[in-house]
């Protein structure tokens, strides 16, 4: 909260010159249904922490938590500042009628540019954490083993219900041969014989989403898991291959226990295959070689990169998290979620006095004043200006 | 037929290609924006007269110096922007390389005002430059003068397959914003602002949005009339008031009035003589459509100073308003033009209470022998930036980020912030591909213990207020 200090100028010495924090004023946080808690309480705490009044609209579809935050969170804040509004699309969209003085959106691209119009014509600032296609390129210098326990940890947690999960593997023939009975086996160990048994997976959140994802099953050919139960919403966790760019499970973001290997035949092609398409939410590469994973790193964009693993970095509250392109706009985690909810407002206090110091810039003007400001407004050996 | 098609495709494959990645490139541009400055001073400063009558002293200190200090800073510091900052880790990942990697965005459309139209085209041009991007420029079609010498001799002195110019009105504005691009940065009204971002809404673009609005100066009881007038003149008169930043409008008790009203007049005629219509340092209205809006405002309330105007010379005199309400027009819109209205209110209290009530201003001045007056003014209101006895000298200092709050704005530049603006903040994880057993932490089949364990590794290391 405490005013950062700006260096000066030479006129401005005797000035006391800072950044003063300040709440926008009345935030709306909408949030998502696959962290419902995470994905709710880590932009609120920004918000509040900034001092704004915060309304917030979790997601209707995790009735669950949608009931304990509606029901029970609010009685732990103070509600002349705090409110929880319920309701589906169309009273989203009721409320995006209404001026705010920031949104902060987690969701699609698709619902992403809908808050961003209505915002619009308020002129609304406005983070939106949105997603996309993940790529996790697996260079053929790798163990395969290892690779295997990464991707398959960071891509079925949650039943692969995870905007920075990876999306789909970019490999070498040679590689996925080596690859595929090491996700047999981490899948395996991780969920047993009998995945639908182990309390360690999750289900897919409703009907129209386990749709959705069955009817992805359908594309390339199953090589690990494939079955589905509709009583359960469950989908085994699954690798396709053989998948084409135009199916569907290239097309739209997988949100679910599938993941599709896709063959390259070199890191560049990998390159440019990400490189045609949005830039995504987050970026993987394996490889034993450093060169190999600063090269996906360098020639590529996205909201952020991991080499060698999947998503630790979220737990990283010094790193920001956001997207871009089509992935989102702005960041947050830790003290970068502070800066999003704030105002950021320069300030200059001058002394009332000393009138005769502000002189030189009056007119009428001779050459003489003009020298003497521009040395003036140049003169901090660092800051020019 | 797309006009901007092609443009926009060439300038995209050169960004594909990596061109502007390198800091020698972009160097090279900032140094052709240096040289551009340098070898067309004359040219630019008659381009700024004939839009604008603006002054020699005017023209270098607003236009040229400014934009000049900014590509000397984005030169010194280039190498020092783009660099990966590394960030401090926890436990799990203390093996790890931890940074964030600043990015081009890709292809950048820049759209530039009339008032300041070097200045408000350069300053932002170079933080795009510096950051690596594509640049697409649309100048001002109001600064006639200056959007020729932007058009047709700036792009000689910067790699023209990924810099070009575009021109045209608001019609052609918006056909170039139905096109796609990876940031939109705008300066202008309020009204346009929101229908660039409406645009930049269906692509899924960010923007940044400086805009305008009424910025109210409060004049406190306790206060030396004289320097008041003095600082409170230079900054509303300046340009001829066609300043985003300018002092909009007084708030003072019906006492101060008194006193304030003989020191302007005494400061006017210091500044531009018994007859400003003809001091070389006072400027004009850029075209009749703006005459004729300002001329109709000096019907409001009473003139007590100045309301003389010239159609022919587009002149507005430097002019003070008393006796106006709030519902008259020069109190509902940006006046943008020299003149300066007078609200009474009897307290502090009751200027906050009248600025609150509207929208959240560009700049917002206080002026006080009092700095506790200052600072209540400044801790019980919010604007884009707040200058205490003076006015917008803030803007003069590149360590200062400049933009708005509201409808004045979103977003903000100058200096690093510009560089940060353009850039994506790529948050970046350098893991070892081996070690894996230290993994095994994390995978299924849990446990209570290991899910402990895993805990105490996330916490960020060495602060204990940091709990995940």
């Amino acid at each position: 909260m405490k005013d950062e200090p700006g260096s000066t100028n030479l006129f401005t010495k005797l000035d006391s010159v800072f950044i003063r924090k300040e709440p926008f004023g009345l935030v709306l946080i909408i949030a998502p249904w696959n962290y419902p808690v995470n994905l709710t309480l880590v932009p609120l705490v920004g918000a509040l922490a900034a001092g704004n009044c915060v309304v917030l609209k979790p997601s209707e579809i995790s009735q669950g938590t949608e009931k304990v935050l509606a029901e029970v969170l609010p009685q732990y804040l103070d509600q002349s500042c705090f409110a929880v509004v319920l309701g589906g699309p169309q009273e989203t969209g009721q409320l995006l009628e209404h001026r705010f003085d920031y949104i902060f959106f987690t969701g699609s691209p698709r619902v992403g540019k809908i808050v961003m119009t209505a915002a619009a014509k308020h002129l609304t600032p406005v983070t939106l954490e949105l997603g996309g296609k993940n790529p996790c390129y697996v260079d053929d210098n790798c163990d395969p083993q290892t690779v295997a326990n990464r991707v398959a940890w960071f891509r079925y947690f949650n039943a692969g219900q995870t905007c920075v999960a990876p999306d789909y593997v970019l490999c070498s023939p040679e590689m996925q041969e080596r690859l595929l009975p090491a996700l047999q086996s981490t899948i395996t160990r991780f969920y047993g014989d009998d995945p639908q048994s182990s309390p360690n997976l999750g289900r897919i959140i409703n009907q129209k989403q386990f749709q959705r994802l069955r009817a992805l099953l359908g594309c390339g050919h199953v090589a690990i898991g494939g079955q589905s139960d509709e009583s359960d919403r469950y989908i085994a966790p699954t690798v396709l291959v053989d998948v084409q760019e135009t199916e569907p499970v290239m097309q739209e973001e997988i949100f679910g226990p599938i993941l599709p290997i896709v063959n390259v035949r070199s890191v560049d092609e990998a390159i440019e295959f990400i490189n045609r398409r949005e830039k995504p939410l987050a970026l993987y590469a394996f490889s034993n070689s450093s060169q190999v994973v600063n090269q996906m790193l360098e020639r590529t964009s996205s909201g952020s990169f991991a080499g060698n693993d999947g998503f630790l970095y979220v737990s990283l509250l010094s790193v920001p998290l956001g997207g871009v392109g089509h992935s989102g706009m702005g960041r947050y985690h830790g003290k970068f979620t502070f800066d999003t909810f704030s105002h950021h407002r320069t300030c200059l206090l001058a002394p009332s006095g000393l009138e005769k110091l502000k002189e030189i810039r009056y007119p009428p003007y001779t050459d003489w004043n003009q020298q003497l400001l521009r040395w003036g407004m140049g003169s901090n050996s660092c800051t020019l200006l």
